[in-house]
């Protein structure tokens, strides 16, 4: 006797949890051949403040503790990634990938959160220095987190490339809003799911599935919002959330152009250099003297 | 004044003048836009005066640029990149080694130049100023060959041809922040001065011909805000590089959002010294005084905002006003003079409408008696007590001598105070206690601290704000990356 599957729902993730829109709006996710393989949920501007909301709720205690300890976590998101591997092969699959390029995709993406994870107890001796100032002081040069990080996700690599963005913003202490289109909707919440069992703090990474077109601008002109990363963004959209972030001097972090269908899986989209972007400088004096 | 002036030990000395000659500077009438290495007319033919604001009086004309000269001085600096990129790192590191010993060697003339275009003491302009232009070229020389050491894994390239426009409170260090880092990664510069102290930069601009420096490769162009406002739209520039207000620097980063140009920028500051009731009373005294009366309080990081514990309010505040009542205000040229000009009459004016709002909100406050010259732009250090922190005072950047004092009894309501403006610029904290200087440098979210001292500068150290207060860093190993495609998305 066939058995009747049991479909799952795709909901938003936020602040640990996974509601659906406020709004009650849900889209329909098609394969290349047209076929509704799911009904995720249509995030909305209030969904988009709720996010930010928890973003900055999780933010000073997500800062606070040990570069150590957030690296062992980065680490266990890549354990459960690699756990369910398969899960994401299918999925990108589902939406058209090749066996080979999900294949492909999903290992990247494991094995950058493992990249990441080791720079969380080292980034500081990476992007820091102590300044050899022209008199008695001692004078130093840390990054810190710059707080709370809005991510437009890539789309056509959707696990490979929202790790490769999201990743480096946690790494230094920044929590983190995604927001990944909804026709990638089904890999963005499966790896919501993989980031709920993996120890990550409640409201350090949430993700809605909505339109880039709608919420971006609400996220660029959230003045508890540091810092926006447009990699997911076509040229017009990075101009109208570049002019709306400069309302709060939010720090803008272009990305790599979306139009040039950029490929994820090179060496160039991991580097600490990256991580900086998501950071502040401090530089501290104390005078010497006996 | 509060001095109690029965005990002899105690009376304020008297000071003779000690004035600084003027000899030293040759001022031409008028001065032209400096463009492809040779003074040349404005567009429009248009000029317009720089004042001393200690005295009013005309010193010069000064070209008015306009669009037309902006695209004239950004062709120009494109046609210098290729040369300028492609010369032997160690060559163009030479040129900067030389600029800043002309810099040493007419540096009594800058002093002075710098006094009387922008009212600024002259023990400041000549002991702090000048001196720090002169070690910020030295230090940036020396990156200009060791770019593959200053970011490993990189292969960095300049950015072609950068925008700059920089303030008035220290017209030749701001120019020298930007201008050094930005030649020494091999790129080509524009620059904006300030309208109301255009002068010591078109000294420097003769400064680099006698160094040598080949044409194009720094141009600049004067004018008022128009004139920035056109070079930071300008589809040529590949980067814009701004310090000023905030309000303005949020136009700049929209204009460059458009142009998809990139952006730096330095802006205010409402900066909070945080006294702590441990601290060395008269050392933290000294570190408040200067940190808000220092060059006006014309300091984008200036300690605009006192925080002192309730513990020791009453003493630390009966201090600082017989502290108050000794500096001395007036000449800038005077040698003695701790105070000196308000840079403008519309700086004035600024001034003068938060002072009478901070009044109006019914803020206690008290201000030096000391006696004011009858011309020029002057205005008496003055302090406000027991402020809310929603007044005006407490929020709004002054950029002037006011100082706005807050009590604190916590350590973690310092901080929750400290930070509770949108800018994030600079910090200062005093206690003995070295495990809370730490704590609270961590938490302060601003990106200088200065603890158990302020407002110090060094070319060594980055610079640069947190939120409002602009993005980017100046000076250190972490100033050269904002002019060099590191090849990192």
């Amino acid at each position: 006797m066939s058995r009747l599957a049991v479909n799952k729902t795709y909901k938003l993730y936020v602040n640990g949890a996974f509601p659906r829109s406020e709004s009650g709006r849900v889209v329909s996710v098609s394969d290349p051949k047209g076929n509704v393989i799911a009904r995720v949920a249509h995030a909305s501007r209030k969904d988009l403040r709720d996010a930010v909301k928890a973003a900055i709720g999780a933010q000073a205690s997500w800062a606070a503790r040990t570069g150590y300890n957030r690296g062992q976590i980065l680490y266990r998101i890549a354990e459960v990634l690699e756990d369910r591997a398969e899960t994401f092969v299918g999925a990108l699959k589902t939406l058209g990938h090749s066996q080979r390029s999900a294949t492909n995709e999903t290992q990247a993406a494991i094995d950058r959160l493992v990249w990441y994870a080791g720079w969380c107890d080292k980034f500081s001796q990476f992007s820091g220095n102590v300044n050899p100032v022209s008199g008695p002081f001692f004078n130093i040069s840390a990054p810190e987190p710059t707080g709370v990080v809005g991510l437009l996700a890539p789309g056509v690599h959707p696990l490979l490339g929202m790790v490769s963005r999201l990743a480096p913003a946690l790494v230094p202490g920044n929590t983190t809003v995604a927001v990944t289109p909804t026709d990638h909707a089904t890999v963005a919440i499966d790896f919501a799911e993989v980031v709920h069992a993996s120890d990550v703090p409640a409201g350090v990474i949430n993700i809605l599935t909505g339109d880039h077109e709608e919420l971006a601008p609400w996220l660029a002109r959230h003045a508890g919002v540091n810092a926006i990363d447009l990699s997911g963004a076509d040229r017009e959209l990075r101009r109208v959330a570049g002019e709306l972030a400069s309302a709060t001097v939010m720090r803008v972090i272009p990305g790599p152009p979306a139009e040039d269908k950029v490929d994820w899986l090179a060496a160039a989209h991991q580097s600490p250099y990256i991580i900086e972007k998501f950071t502040e400088t401090k530089t501290v004096w104390h005078p010497k003297g006996q | 004044m509060t001095v109690d002036q029965t005990d002899p030990t105690n009376e304020p000395w008297e000071y003779a003048p000690s004035t600084q000659s003027t000899d030293v500077v040759d001022i031409a009438s008028r001065y032209g836009l400096w463009i492809h290495g040779e003074e040349v007319d404005p567009a429009s033919g248009s000029y317009f005066a720089t004042t001393n604001p200690a005295t009013e009086d005309r010193i010069a004309e000064v070209a008015s640029g306009d669009r037309v000269d902006i695209d004239r001085a950004v062709k120009s600096a494109r046609s210098a990149t290729k040369g300028w990129a492609s010369l032997p790192a160690a060559e163009r590191s030479k040129y900067l080694f030389r600029i800043a010993r002309l810099v040493q060697e007419r540096s009594r003339e800058l002093a002075v130049l710098e006094s009387l275009d922008g009212g600024k003491p002259i023990k400041e302009s000549r002991d702090i100023d000048v001196n720090l232009v002169a070690a910020h070229f030295f230090y940036y020389a020396g990156w200009a060959d060791k770019l593959e050491y200053a970011f490993a894994g990189l292969d960095p390239k300049p950015l072609g041809v950068a925008g700059q426009i920089i303030p008035w409170n220290f017209p030749l260090l701001m120019l020298a922040w930007k201008v050094a880092p930005a030649l020494a990664t091999g790129n080509t510069v524009v620059l904006k001065p300030a309208e109301t102290t255009p002068l010591t930069a078109l000294v420097f601009a003769q400064i680099t011909a006698e160094a040598g420096l080949p044409p194009g490769v720094l141009n600049i162009v004067t004018g008022a805000g128009d004139t920035g406002a056109a070079l930071a739209a300008h589809d040529g520039i590949d980067k814009i590089a701004f310090t000023g207000s905030t309000a303005v620097g949020k136009n700049i980063q929209k204009v460059a959002a458009a142009n998809n140009t990139r952006v730096t920028l330095e802006l205010g500051g409402k900066g909070a010294h945080i006294v702590f009731d441990d601290a060395a009373i008269d050392q933290a005294i000294e570190g408040v005084i200067n940190g808000i009366f220092f060059n006006q309080g014309h300091v984008c990081c200036a300690g605009s905002r006192l925080l002192v514990q309730e513990s020791i309010r009453d003493v630390f505040l009966d201090r600082l006003r017989t502290r108050i009542s000794t500096l001395r205000v007036g000449d800038p040229l005077d040698k003695n003079t701790d105070v000196g000009a308000v840079n403008s009459k519309a700086q004035l004016a600024r001034i003068e409408e938060l002072v009478a709002a901070g009044k109006d909100e019914g803020n206690d406050w008290f201000q030096s008696d000391c006696a004011l010259p009858s011309d020029g732009y002057f205005f008496a250090p003055t302090v406000f007590t027991d402020v809310a922190q929603s007044s005006r005072i407490a929020q709004e950047e002054i950029f002037g001598p006011v100082l706005s004092v807050m009590t604190f009894r916590t350590a973690a309501e310092a901080v929750e105070k400290a930070n509770n403006t949108p800018y994030g610029l600079s910090a200062g904290i005093w206690t003995n206690k070295g495990s809370r200087i730490l704590w609270m440098a961590d938490r302060m979210r601003s990106g200088v601290v200065w603890a158990n001292t302020f407002n110090k500068f060094d070319p060594a150290s980055p610079f640069g704000g947190y939120q409002e207060s602009g993005f980017g860093r100046e000076g250190g190993r972490h100033g050269l990356l904002p002019y060099l495609e590191s090849g990192v998305a």
